[in-house]
């Protein structure tokens, strides 16, 4: 057993520092005990005690520095020795300016006077509280959470709405503020058409079509998809169409909903007659009588509703590629299905993709199924069994309860799709990919090997598997939108160009020849 | 222009709250977001929500900050001089032969741990009450003994607190709102009664506080009068204490306006030399000065009916207790008592640490020590390190308290107060406890101090608070 001892005359540390130096110290490589403190009475009493007083100890002043080290060797004495100089030039790595962190909106809104706005994605039974908060200090709320009920929801809109304030949400994953795309949304241009949207993929897809067409964005804002319902009475899209009616830069307003309830529909069309702007309102499912009689444009379709937003906002028309549907093509696709393979199956990450699908299947097929239909006679009973022409929105609750929406984890939807892939009255699955802010990395590149695996397997069964593509993006979208559709195509994939598209090329190839 | 077209025509600057991403991806887009670091309110229990949620009431809540407003008024306001020394008998309340005060909530003899068991022991030794400790165990079981808080008899005690009637006291009265606070005499650091220790060395260095030290100082004061406490405070902060565990600038501070006074005294040059020794000896002589004086400005915010205000916290090694303003009275709220984490002398473990004792948690309370360690860079070790982490524990803990001390400032963070006033609500609201540093005890009787580090109270002692509040007011 070794022990040595350096004494560094005239050398203050503070005891908190030597104490913590000391058990550094203590866990070098070989030490048996290391003490490091100033030469005081009681530091000398301390070492005493550990029988490592030596000469040289007892004869340090309380002004200094004492090291001591006991070691099984005089080399790992010099060791540990070594070690602990290391110890003391060793500073820890300052980042400069630390973030301030918060746990609080209160005290981040007081201390942040600029902040103007409060993205809630909490669980659902704390956001209501936590949008409240945000209300209370006169921040705008986008409430992406769900499971907020209805009360808290309409108790926070009438707040919201009696500060003048925007309340998007609950279960509101898109809006478009001054250019910035919160949570899930896309980068679109810059323009003069402003949205209003109870749905979520919806506005995603008008605003990327209208993107597509040249069109630009002023601002989009989400309410919520149970804003139009009897119970809230469209309070956030009404203050919406007013605050857009009023603001300088847009031009035109666009409305998108699922069907809104009837008497929330006509409060809508009444405030929409007051506007001093053009109003293209795509209800899916809508009636253009009423709209009309309000003086909006109706729009049948997503594409329809973008279509005519870029067109009054001053595009012309006749200069527009409109994307028709490639009649060639479906015939070829018709060609190659058997008459056993009558069906669509419509896996989709967005539900007002899927929403639009299905209405547009519904105008040439009855049986059409589905876990968000209207008409109970055809809600699909087990979710896990498709019948006859199935659209699955495995977004919504059914789906997702626990799990990750399939646009950030697609590990349902893959599962999915090569069940149907199996089915031999299958004629064509649809699904969509999509690009943006908040989605998966690679949407397109999770799906491709299902894709492969589907097709071999129906090819050696000796039937053509038709598989039908959206990839919903931007030319500014990461990733890149190219990318992700000549991967598709390479795996035989066909594409199609819009939302509508998609769904009119699913119905169209699995109509049957008279 | 309404705040909707406002919105639209501002930079957008967001709070998130939830998934971080949605942070990430608007800084991208060269606009502004701050990610909060949230916790679901009272970890998530419905009853607890629920009782913020009562508090919430516009007409309660009015109540609420109003009474608040008052509390944290009498906090800063408070001007605590020191003016005097005396034997606890002569001048603590409720004070008798057999009393025995020790630090924290209640506790009974054969609950207290180690450390308070060595202290309890010595002192019955030191009154002669006891020839040794062996004896002194049996009387502080027979039932003869009164145990009492040192908080229910307007003191506060270091570590296990122990306080017997001959012991000299400080006396700190409250210049704006008339109260008094008393507090031991430091026994210096290390082997002491305080921290458990009993032996020969302990009961005679008692002695020699009782017979020398403590008649002098009380001389001293008869000259002097009254010493500002809290502009010593506010001066030991600038010069680089917390004054919970650093007490260099707050000692010299405090000795040298004693200094006058004290060679004043008829005492021998020889005795003088032995109290300046005994005060040069450790820097801790000033550390029960400073709790004295932030006791003294609590008790004359306590029993400001619905207070949410915490107005003591301190713990007996066994339990961590805190009181509310708003429930006036010793209504103490608990939790079990917590590790402390930090760096220790040579030849200690963890494992050799009692729990968290003592009733310097006032300091906490008040609004220094741990919540003043940005003034104390010296000391960072304690808190993990690094200077930054020293300012980030001083700026956060703004989240659960009401206001800033404008009387006690911290120089590197631009000479703001310290953050005063802890809020039950803002502690059940956030998940974020008050941060203490202290020292630690070991576990067995008889040993005294093994080193240093930071602790937290229970969260449990907040949320009985505030369900117990919330049922009272609303």
């Amino acid at each position: 057993m070794s022990i040595k001892v350096v004494i560094k005359k005239s050398t203050y540390f503070d005891s908190v520092s030597l104490m913590s130096l000391s058990t550094k110290a203590n866990q070098l490589p070989g030490v048996e005990q290391a003490v490091i403190a100033m030469g005081t009475e009681m530091n000398k009493e301390v070492l005493r005690n550990v029988g490592l007083l030596t000469a040289e100890v007892e004869e340090a002043k309380s002004s200094d520095l004492m090291i001591v080290v006991k070691a099984e060797t005089e080399e790992l004495c010099d060791k540990a020795l070594a070690g602990i100089e290391e110890l003391f030039s060793k500073k820890g790595e300052t980042k400069g300016t630390s973030e301030i962190k918060y746990a609080t909106i209160d005290s981040a809104a007081k201390s942040i006077p600029e902040a103007n706005l409060a993205i809630i994605s909490v669980n659902g039974a704390f956001a209501a509280r936590e949008a409240r908060k945000a209300l209370e200090n006169d921040l705008h709320v986008m409430l992406f959470s769900d499971n907020v009920s209805i009360e808290d929801e309409i108790a926070l809109k009438k707040y919201a709405h009696e500060k003048g304030l925007l309340m998007m949400g609950p279960d509101c994953g898109t809006a478009i503020i001054g250019n910035v795309a919160l949570c899930f949304g896309n980068a679109v241009r810059k323009g003069n058409i402003g949205i209003v949207a109870a749905s979520g993929t919806g506005s995603q897809e008008v605003s990327v079509r209208i993107h597509d067409f040249g069109g630009g964005i002023t601002q989009l804002i989400g309410t919520g998809g149970r804003d139009l319902s009897e119970q809230v009475g469209g309070i956030m899209m009404l203050d919406g169409i007013k605050a857009l009616d009023e603001d300088e830069a847009t031009k035109v307003i666009v409305l998108i909903s699922k069907p809104p309830a009837p008497s929330v529909e006509e409060k809508v069309l009444a405030q929409v007659k007051q506007c001093k702007k053009p109003v293209v309102v795509y209800f899916i499912g809508g009636k253009e009588e009423a709209v009309a009689a309000a003086g909006g444009h109706f729009a049948k379709t997503s594409k329809e509703a973008a279509l005519k937003a870029v067109v009054l906002a001053g595009a012309n028309e006749d200069e527009l590629n409109k994307r028709a549907l490639n009649w060639p093509l479906i015939e070829e696709v018709r060609a190659k299905l058997t008459p056993e393979q009558k069906y669509i199956r419509g896996l989709f990450c967005g539900g007002t993709l899927c929403d639009e699908a299905m209405y547009s299947a519904m105008e040439t097929f009855e049986d059409v199924y589905s876990n968000i239909q209207k008409n109970p006679d055809y809600k699909l009973k087990n979710l896990h069994e498709s019948k006859a022409h199935t659209f699955l929105d495995m977004g919504d609750d059914d789906f997702t309860n626990g799990k990750p929406h399939p646009m950030i984890d697609p590990s349902l939807r893959i599962a999915r799709f090569l069940q149907e892939a199996k089915d031999p009255s299958v004629g064509v699955i649809v699904m969509d990919f999509i690009l943006g802010f908040g989605s998966h990395e690679d949407p397109v590149g999770v799906m491709l090997p299902a894709i492969l695996e589907a097709k071999q397997l129906a090819e050696k069964e000796g039937r053509h598997l038709e598989i039908l593509g959206y990839v919903m993006g931007t030319d500014l979208d990461t990733p890149k939108f190219e990318d992700q559709v000549n991967k598709l195509m390479a795996a035989g994939v066909t594409i199609a160009s819009s939302s509508t598209n998609a769904g009119l090329l699913a119905r169209e190839f699995v109509v049957k020849g008279a | 222009m309404s705040k909707i077209n406002e919105l639209f025509s501002s930079k957008l600057h967001a709070i998130n709250v939830g998934i971080e991403f949605f942070k990430d991806d608007i800084i991208k887009q060269q606009a502004n977001a701050t990610h909060l670091e949230w916790k679901p309110p009272g970890g998530g229990k419905p009853e607890l929500i629920a009782a913020l949620d009562r508090l919430e009431n516009a007409e309660l809540a009015e109540k609420i900050e109003a009474a608040n407003k008052l509390a944290v008024e009498r906090i800063i306001q408070s001007q605590p001089m020191l003016v005097g020394f005396d034997q606890a008998i002569n001048v603590v309340p409720g004070m008798t032969k057999t009393t025995i005060l020790h630090a924290g909530p209640p506790i009974t003899w054969e609950r207290m741990n180690g450390a308070m068991k060595g202290a309890v022991t010595g002192a019955l030794v030191f009154e002669g009450l006891a020839k040794d400790i062996e004896e002194a165990e049996r009387v502080a079981a027979s039932g003869e003994i009164t145990f009492a808080p040192c908080h229910e008899h307007n003191c506060v005690g270091s570590m296990a607190g122990v306080t017997s009637s001959s012991m000299f006291m400080h006396v700190v009265k409250n210049k704006t709102y008339g109260n008094v606070a008393y507090t031991n005499l430091s026994e210096q650091m290390s082997k002491i009664l305080r921290m458990g220790a009993n032996d020969e060395s302990v009961i005679t260095r008692l002695n020699w506080m009782r017979d020398v030290l403590g008649p002098m100082l009380r001389d001293a004061m008869k000259i002097a009068g009254e010493i500002d406490l809290r502009l010593l405070l506010a001066q030991a902060l600038h010069m680089g204490d917390e004054c919970h565990n650093r007490n260099n600038a707050g000692t010299s501070l405090l000795i040298q306006a004693l200094t006058p006074y004290i060679l004043e005294t008829d005492f021998t040059k020889e005795q003088k030399r032995e109290v300046f020794d005994f005060v040069a000896s450790s820097d801790y002589f000033s550390g029960p000065t400073w709790m004295a004086l932030c006791k003294c400005a609590l008790d004359a915010a306590h029993g400001i009916e619905y207070s949410t205000i915490v107005t003591t916290m301190a713990r007996n090694g066994v339990e961590f207790g805190i009181r509310v303003s708003g429930m006036p009275g010793n209504t103490w709220f608990t939790g079990p008592a917590q590790k402390v984490i930090g760096p220790m002398f040579a030849g200690y473990k963890p494992e050799d640490s009692g729990l968290d004792i003592g009733d310097s948690a006032i300091t906490e309370t008040y609004g220094i020590g741990g919540f003043a360690m940005a003034a104390a860079p010296a000391i960072v070790a304690l808190v993990g390190g690094t200077v930054e982490e020293a300012i980030g524990f001083s700026t956060k803990m703004k989240e659960i308290t009401t206001a800033e001390n404008p009387n006690v400032t911290i120089p590197i963070l631009n000479f703001q107060g310290v953050a005063t006033g802890i809020d039950i609500r803002n502690v059940v609201q956030t998940g974020i406890l008050p941060i203490i540093n202290t020292a630690i005890a070991h576990k067995e009787a008889g040993i005294g101090m093994i080193g240093a580090g930071i602790t937290y109270p229970p969260a449990e002692a907040f949320e009985k608070a505030l369900l117990t509040l919330s049922e009272r007011i609303s």
